[in-house]
């Protein structure tokens, strides 16, 4: 109950910033962007592992909504759909392999298949614009043609309306059987197929929904921008996700977005004040965060949340 | 393809195949020790190539003798590949043996990033590239093909000296008897009275000398720009894991299959370059999860 009147506190505290700070419209929309990606990364940390490649799933759904928009002009509603779409499809045929490794492998599998993406990207220039990527013109939302500003506000809604979502139907699956069963290839494969369940399928069901939520990410983050570029799917990028998934906490959905916001806020002031050093204090932080808090700022919170303890 | 094609990119395979094997072998040695995969290595590689290439423009610019190039290569590797991985061995590596999987990997994938900053900080976004030794070596005629010494056997030769020295070391020295030991079982080796503590620092640094001695090596023929330690690291861990984690002879055998199919792409596919690595260990994966040599032998290292 304390949580949902949170998470409520929390949404109203992001529009109201947006609304009494324009300029804040940009970083939000790309922390909630961030932190629609990131509650995917948390449903694969659920079955104990980490994917260092899952942001290549933001860029793939990032260029099929730039392609869609650059040939039919379809509206910003259809783009995310149909772009979500294909990074679930594109999860669906690369889970089919993948989620037969665990660990160190399934790690670096990703990796592996993001860098290939990546440099896919910036080879074939000529259909994807190569390492200067994919712009394209503001489309509409909801067929209603808008200026930037109210699309941005529009976007913003939307965003938060999606993440609100995310959040739940993510909250629902751990609570699910499937959920309960992908966190058991985490503490016990073997007794879960002693069970009589499949752990693939069950991890490929995971698998298949962080990509859709990464690919729901992705496809925000290219609206916002108006423009896609292989840098999405750089090992960076998925470094990134994992870094805010730690940072928030990885116990519940709500700690994706707290982890995102925490961590847009870091990114603009050490822009300001230690240019070029952002990858040193992002790995700096991740290196405090497993040491002393590894259940993040989320696991913070939730224990001053919980029932009985007066904090 | 005609016959002096073909031999250069057998040249360049065999070339590219040592330097690649040199890194894979830092990283396999190290896991097989701690149980960790050390993202960090990209790093030690991208280290030593810049520190190597620092040292090479040192020895012109102070107009040393230029036959101190090829020793300074392996001055350099040895110097940063044990400064780095003692580092981070004191520092982080010994401090997360217990901790979840999932927790190590993050901690080395954090240094990586500290790494990554600091070497751009240090040396710029610029491209590095120092030449001196290769073009002071000369060239070589084989089978109608002009080859620079340098790659023809320089190369060849240490990764060659690397496999047979650790395969020696490892099987014959008391002290590489007690690193197997380590990597067969850690409890049961320290009952038995093996330094543990000791053992890993030798091997981690030993495995570090050898990524930074992958870069040094490199240096003179690639041009070192940020990024390349990532590059080398998904590349090495292709290596690694097609041969199986934690064997030296399948990472040998794989990064000749990688690094030969990859210099042939360049001649013959060359769009498809990038991709042949990766392809290999997905091909590899499909049919044998566990790498190439992962059940034909029971002994890790």
């Amino acid at each position: 109950m304390r949580l949902r009147l949170l998470i409520a506190v929390l949404a109203a505290a992001v529009l109201g910033l947006a609304f009494t700070f324009p300029w804040l419209k940009t970083p939000i929309l790309l922390a909630l962007a961030n932190g629609l990606a990131v509650s995917g990364v948390i449903v694969l940390i659920r079955a104990g592992q980490v994917s260092f490649g899952n942001a290549m799933f933001a860029c793939l759904a990032g260029y099929s909504a730039a392609f869609l928009a650059r040939a039919w002009h379809l509206d910003a509603l259809l783009l995310i759909a149909l772009s979500c779409l294909f990074a679930a499809l594109a999860g669906a045929v690369i889970g089919l392999f993948i989620v037969r490794y665990r660990g160190i492998f399934f790690g670096m599998l990703n990796l592996a298949l993001s860098m290939v993406l990546f440099s896919v990207l910036g080879k074939f220039g000529g259909l994807t614009g190569g390492t200067d990527g994919l712009r394209f013109d503001r489309p509409t939302l909801g067929f209603v043609h808008l200026e930037r500003e109210p699309f941005e506000t529009a976007l913003l809604v939307l965003a938060l309306g999606l993440s609100i979502i995310a959040g739940w139907v993510v909250q629902r699956y751990f609570a699910s059987v499937s959920g309960q069963a992908l966190a058991a290839i985490k503490t016990n494969e073997t007794r879960l197929e002693y069970l009589g369940i499949s752990a693939k399928r069950v991890f490929w069901g995971g698998y298949v929904l962080a990509a859709t939520l990464c690919g729901l990410g992705g496809s925000l983050f290219a609206l916002t921008q108006g423009l896609v570029t292989p840098e999405m799917g750089y090992w960076v990028r998925s470094g990134e996700l994992v870094f805010i998934a730690i940072l928030g906490g990885s116990g519940h959905a709500l700690g994706a977005f707290i982890g995102a916001f925490l961590f847009e806020f870091m990114k603009l002031y050490t822009a300001a004040l230690l240019t070029g050093a952002w990858q040193l204090v992002m790995g700096l932080v991740l290196l405090v965060m497993v040491f002393v808090a590894p259940t993040g700022v989320f696991g913070m919170i939730e224990r001053r949340l919980r029932p009985g303890r007066s904090a | 393809m005609n016959s002096s094609l073909f031999a250069l990119a057998l040249m360049d395979g065999v070339s590219y195949a040592a330097l690649l094997f040199l890194v894979a072998l830092g990283l396999t040695l190290i896991f097989g020790v701690m149980r960790i995969l050390n993202i960090a290595h990209g790093s030690l590689y991208a280290w030593g190539g810049y520190f190597a290439a620092t040292l090479g423009m040192g020895i012109t610019h102070f107009g040393l003798s230029p036959l101190l190039g090829l020793p300074a290569l392996f001055v350099a590797a040895i110097v940063i590949g044990v400064f780095l991985a003692t580092v981070l061995e004191f520092a982080l590596l010994r401090r997360i043996l217990d901790k979840d999987p999932i927790l190590q990997l993050l901690v080395t994938f954090a240094a990586f990033m500290v790494l990554e900053d600091l070497q751009r900080m240090i040396w710029g976004v610029q491209p590095v590239f120092v030449s001196d030794v290769v073009t002071q070596l000369g060239t070589l005629s084989v089978a109608g093909v002009t080859y620079t010494r340098y790659q023809l056997l320089v190369l060849p030769a240490v990764a060659v000296l690397a496999f047979f020295g650790l395969r020696w070391f490892l099987g014959r020295t008391a002290l590489g008897r007690q690193v197997t030991a380590v990597t067969h079982h850690r409890e049961v080796a320290t009952a038995m009275g093996v330094n543990t503590g000791r053992v890993t620092w030798l091997t981690i640094a030993v495995g570090g000398a050898l990524g930074a001695l992958g870069g040094a090596l490199a240096s003179p023929t690639t041009s070192f720009t940020p990024g390349i330690g990532a590059e080398m690291m998904v590349l090495s861990f292709a290596v690694v894991a097609t041969g199986g984690l934690g064997q030296i002879g399948g990472a040998a055998l794989a990064a000749l299959m990688i690094g030969l199919t990859r210099s042939f792409a360049v001649y013959l596919m060359p769009e498809v370059e990038v991709l042949v690595p990766y392809l290999i260990m997905v091909g590899v994966l499909l049919v044998r999860p566990e790498g190439l040599f992962s059940t034909a032998a029971t002994r890790r290292i």
